[in-house]
């Protein structure tokens, strides 16, 4: 079998099977090693997982490539390439490559199993207080000691833990 | 808190007791957690990490936990000192090496830690000697209820616990047991018995987490998934095969003594032998060897040590509690010199072994 990407024997043969889809990707060592599948003759499993993200999307991948988090701001490229979501708000925004992930890796989407005690604020309510944070601490930054106190009022309203800041 | 206190002993995994401590060493549990009002600590900036370190410090200072938790900055830590909580297990070989404001909570008996600015703002461990895990549940599960009163942690109905990673969402949780498997190892079922474990999912890996070898024939097994399963089935699965691996293994045990008594007499003998004379011992030969003298204490093939002091010898035979325990800093020939002369005298108090 030759190399999908040159005209090399294949000696790396990758395949994924999603929902009884079965992908397959054949590659020589040194193709494998451009594109960072395999180091040093190892299998680079961060690689494989990005891979494997990756594949998933489909006809997805355009839009989602062009998602950025308005929370923290990393763009779910970053998060493809690094392995790590940068805050909890990307679980809403990055939703739609996220659930295929989970299914591969878990085997379910769905959360079962112990809830915080106390009621739970909804996702845009979590990002609005992160939101808030940013701004207290750019208030902080900037000396402007009355936005700040508005700001801290504002976020001991919201986030009913915050006893003293 | 001070660190130079936890050197002269063993520490709660090590204890040597608790259910089928024979073949189980630990049960441990870690939970993962996030704060809702900030990115996690890989996006977060450097002033965010400090404000998380501060508020979390401040809360987990007022938990209503009896003995209260102590806190260790992380980065005035010497790397000595690092390293010597990291070969505690009480903290994680990435906090140790992290940059930025973190640090670690931990309880005077060693049960539980909890570390900050993580992978996740919160990881919070319990760990106990034996086969312990629904107390270990029972422990982490409290100790979790306490700090979500005093915190908003970021939690979706959908996805539950929301970590860094999305490997850990869900429970958030890695529950763990750690096992002495010399007999399976030595008769190579070890590989059946990890075909096994990996078609329902559990991890195994050795001694210090991923990647580490399994050096002294110990062996963690673990839960891989965090996401639609609740706490207690996860538990319940590993609750469900760990058994089966200690009948295994002592099945191992008693067809090893029954066909090769002499020849497995001779390797303890050997592993003790060496033990008490050689003058210089890395630290992975001295796991073997313990293993194998671990091995004949529970076989009664070794009367005068008892487990306790072998399960000490592990821990303080590793590069930083000697160094610690020597009170200077040792290069490698340097420390397998002391690690020898240690062992020798540890074993000659500890038992009336000639020479």
């Amino acid at each position: 079998m030759k190399c999908q990407l040159c005209s090399n024997p294949a000696t790396v043969h990758l395949t994924d099977i999603v929902q009884s889809q079965k992908k397959e990707l054949h590659l020589c060592q040194s193709c494998a090693e451009q594109h960072q599948l395999v180091k040093k003759q190892e299998l680079n499993l961060p690689a494989i997982l990005q891979n494997l993200i990756g594949q998933h999307l489909g006809p997805q991948t355009d839009e989602l490539a062009r998602l950025t988090c308005p929370a923290c701001g990393i763009k779910y490229m970053e998060f493809r390439a690094q392995g790590r979501l940068g805050c909890p708000h990307d679980y809403v925004v990055f939703r739609s490559g996220l659930t295929p992930l989970l299914q591969r890796i878990h085997r379910s989407d769905h959360h079962v199993g112990k809830t915080p005690r106390r009621s739970v604020l909804p996702p845009e309510q979590q990002a609005e207080l992160m939101d808030l944070h940013r701004c207290l601490q750019t208030a902080i930054k900037t000396e402007a000691y009355e936005e700040a106190a508005r700001l801290r009022d504002l976020l001991r309203q919201k986030d009913a833990t915050d006893e003293s800041g | 808190m001070n660190l130079d206190n936890l050197t002269h002993t063993s520490g709660e995994w090590l204890r040597g007791s608790g259910p089928e401590s024979d073949i189980v060493i630990s049960s441990r549990i870690r939970l993962a957690r996030n704060l809702a009002a900030f990115p996690f600590t890989n996006r977060a900036s450097s002033g965010q990490k400090s404000e998380i370190e501060a508020l979390l410090r401040e809360r987990i200072a007022k938990l209503e936990l009896e003995p209260k938790l102590g806190y260790l900055n992380v980065p005035t830590l010497s790397s000595l000192d690092r390293q010597f909580l990291v070969e505690r297990q009480l903290i994680s070989r990435e906090l140790a090496a992290a940059d930025g404001p973190r640090g670690v909570a931990l309880g005077p008996p060693e049960t539980v830690s909890v570390m900050v600015n993580e992978e996740d703002h919160l990881r919070m461990q319990v760990m106990r000697s034996g086969f312990t895990l629904d107390e270990a549940w029972q422990e982490i599960d409290r100790v979790d209820d306490l700090l979500e009163q005093r915190v908003t942690y970021a939690f979706s109905e959908e996805f539950g616990y929301l970590t860094a990673c999305p490997t850990n969402v869900g429970t958030g949780m890695r529950a763990s047991v750690m096992l002495h498997l010399p007999a399976l190892e030595h008769t190579k079922q070890i590989e059946k018995v990890f075909r096994a474990l990996q078609k329902i999912n559990l991890a195994v890996r050795g001694l210090y987490g991923e990647g580490s070898r399994a050096s002294g024939h110990f062996y963690q097994i673990s839960n891989q998934v965090t996401l639609g399963k609740s706490e207690t089935s996860i538990l319940n699965e590993i609750h469900g095969v760990i058994p089966q691996i200690i009948t295994y293994e002592r099945q191992a045990r008693t067809s090893w003594l029954r066909d090769n008594r002499q020849g497995l007499q001779d390797k303890i003998s050997r592993a003790y032998g060496t033990l008490c004379s050689a003058t210089m011992m890395t630290s992975e030969e001295t796991m073997e060897l313990l293993s194998y003298v671990r091995l004949g204490i529970n076989l009664h093939l070794i009367e005068d040590i008892t487990i306790p002091t072998v399960n000490e010898l592990f821990i303080h035979t590793q590069p930083a509690h000697l160094q610690k325990l020597m009170g200077a800093s040792l290069d490698g020939e340097e420390r397998n010199a002391a690690r020898a002369r240690y062992l020798r005298t540890r074993l000659r108090e500890a038992g009336a072994h000639p020479n």
